[in-house]
């Protein structure tokens, strides 16, 4: 017995709690003690999975293959700690931000069971469960994305319930295939079977069917066209969630299915991956360089990005894998925090159209510096996070000899640059278009920026002690690269 | 019989697709529909079909032999089949407040998030 369960079963706990919470003040207090609790939980199963390496519960008591087993490794351990931690944060955000009253009350249950499939999802073992997490994630998203029912919310929320739909119908397809071609859901016993003396025929139909159901929600190249198109219609503390943690589930399940048993036909695999990755950075980059609302120029930033950890799938070393990790995590703290800051910039200016705003900077330096932080980190700059995934994914690039994609990484990291600088000029340096707006000057208080000092602290701190974090994402990358540990502990208890 | 719920499955997946690509938003739901039903006959028929058969004996020595059904194609499509209701419930309710706030059906209405 270990405190695996908890990540499902304390979120689960919230749920049923906002529930019988009418009181909407009793809410938002209550939800940071659940980000808290929800950010401890996660600590402590992290450390305990550095020591034990992996991490087993059988549900039910029934023995691996045939029950459903929650499996953590130091890869699911990492996932779930900076996607506590982004939790966490947003708790505190979403108290500042969440105002509307009949917003509030359902606000935080939704909340609660979005995090309860994410995390679902990080730990599973099983394929069909990590199906039903992604069922539980999109249903609360759902409801989420259309909260407040305005027009453009419907809209964008139509849109991206149709194309999760047709990948969660993907997904089981491709479930039911695998079921039939091998007998077994158990992701350890289908590594051993896929890592056995004569391989399984005919493998690569389960795995395209699998390959677009993620990659819709990981939002690659030809399958992203719902992330710019829903993204920015919901509220801020919403949209700063979804982009912190949605995609990057769907990045965690093609890393978690394409080194653990989707291993045959490498090269062909690698070859699209790779050709995908590069794809996806350059539009999802240029795509942003043409915009200029805040959260459209930032969604489309989010696809760029995620080229670089599919990129780091792509290449396939031990120093790729490591990187895309290392990148993963750094997004999800430095994208999250620019969300939060350009949601700052709407409630201070009233707009997140950056012709707009402006003259923050003169107002509000504080507020300047902490969106320095994570755009500088996002572009690549050291000493921040940034700088040391897209070095550990450029050398693995010239490592393996991949220099095209390198390149093309290279590039992309000045597309991004460009974006965040575009950003920087138009809200922050350049002269408030619109000077007697609000008199006196509305500023950004302690509780709507703390959210942001501790995300950028992160980001900081990713970057000054890279070295120690190198080291987890590395170890986390081998015992990927290397499935038989995983099938050990989770076969033989 | 697989032959002919493969058929099914193949004419459901079309009819679905085919749906899916209308304009109008309650036809894309009854793709969806469609699609789901194609899927849980895909997972169900992929699972192997036993005519007939208990999912479950008392003896093992007839679940040795081959005179079970295997029960968890049949455990899967059960969850899925739900989840699949919940789903088409979710999209009707999303669809007509989109009708009350917009008084359109039209999918090609859909134009004012997109750039």
């Amino acid at each position: 017995m270990n405190a695996l369960a908890f990540p499902i079963l304390l979120p689960l706990f919230f749920v049923v709690l906002f529930i019988l919470i009418n009181s909407h003040q009793w809410a938002r207090r209550v939800a940071i003690i659940g980000g808290t609790l929800m950010l401890g939980v996660s600590t402590y199963l992290f450390v305990q999975v550095l020591e034990q390496k992996v991490l087993v519960l059988n549900v039910g008591g029934w023995p691996a293959p045939f029950g459903i087993s929650l499996v953590m490794d130091i890869f699911s351990g990492l996932m779930l700690l900076a996607s506590s931690f982004i939790v966490f944060v947003i708790t505190l955000y979403a108290h500042e931000f969440v105002r509307n009253k009949e917003v509030n009350k359902k606000f935080y249950l939704f909340f609660f069971a979005l995090v309860m499939g994410v995390n679902g999802a990080f730990i599973t073992g099983d394929v069909f469960n990590l199906y039903v997490w992604f069922e539980v994630m999109l249903m609360a998203s759902f409801v989420m994305i259309t909260m407040e029912s305005s027009r453009h919310q419907l809209e964008g929320g139509i849109k991206y319930m149709a194309l999760n739909l047709v990948g969660s119908l993907f997904f089981l397809a491709g479930l039911g295939l695998l079921y039939g071609k091998t007998g077994t859901l158990s992701m350890a016993h289908l590594a051993q079977l896929m890592n056995g003396g004569n391989p399984i025929q005919m493998m690569n139909l389960p795995t395209v069917l699998f390959f677009v159901a993620f990659g819709i929600k990981a939002a690659i190249f030809p399958l992203f066209f719902w992330l710019p198109s829903s993204y920015h219609t919901p509220g801020i503390t919403v949209t700063s969630l979804f982009a912190g943690l949605l995609t990057k589930v769907g990045v965690y399940a093609l890393i978690r299915f394409f080194t653990l048993f989707f291993v045959q036909d490498q090269e062909f695999w690698h070859t699209l991956l790779m050709i995908l990755a590069g794809l996806t950075m350059v539009v999802g980059g240029m795509a942003a360089s043409t915009h200029f609302e805040t959260r459209r120029i930032l969604s489309y930033h989010i696809i760029s990005q995620i080229g670089y950890m599919i990129m780091g799938l792509a290449i396939y070393t031990p120093l790729a894998i490591a990187g895309a990790i290392f990148f993963t995590i750094h997004n999800m703290i430095a994208k999250t925090n620019t969300f939060l800051i350009s949601g700052v910039i709407n409630k201070l200016q009233g707009t997140y159209y950056l012709k707009n705003v402006g003259g923050l900077y003169r107002r509000q330096p504080f507020l300047a510096i902490l969106f320095f932080i994570p755009a500088m980190a996002l572009a690549g700059i050291p000493p921040l996070s940034g700088f040391f995934g897209k070095i550990m994914l450029v050398k693995a690039g010239f490592d393996s000899r991949d220099y095209l994609i390198t390149a093309v990484a290279i590039y992309t990291g000045i597309l991004t640059l460009y974006s965040m600088v575009k950003i920087w000029n138009e809200a922050f340096l350049k002269k408030d278009p619109d000077e007697h707006r609000k008199e006196p000057f509305q500023k950004a208080g302690w509780a709507e920026v703390l959210p942001s000092v501790l995300l950028g602290m992160a980001s900081v701190a990713m970057g000054l002690f890279a070295a120690y974090v190198f080291e987890y994402t590395l170890e986390a990358a081998n015992q990927l690269l290397d499935s038989s540990v995983y099938v050990e502990h989770v076969l033989k208890p | 019989m697989e032959i002919i719920l493969a058929l099914l499955v193949g004419i459901l997946y079309t009819a679905g697709v085919y749906m899916l690509l209308r304009r109008s938003i309650l036809k894309f739901i009854i793709g969806i529909i469609f699609m789901s039903n194609a899927t849980n006959l895909l997972v169900f028929l992929a699972g192997g079909l036993a005519a007939g058969k208990p999912a479950f004996t008392e003896t093992a020595a007839n679940a040795a032999s081959e005179t079970v059904a295997d029960p968890v194609p049949q455990a899967l499509v059960l969850t899925a089949i739900v989840i699949g209701l919940g789903i088409v419930v979710f999209t009707l309710a999303l669809k007509f407040r989109f009708f009350q706030e917009t008084g359109s059906d039209d999918l090609d209405q859909l134009q004012q998030t997109d750039n």
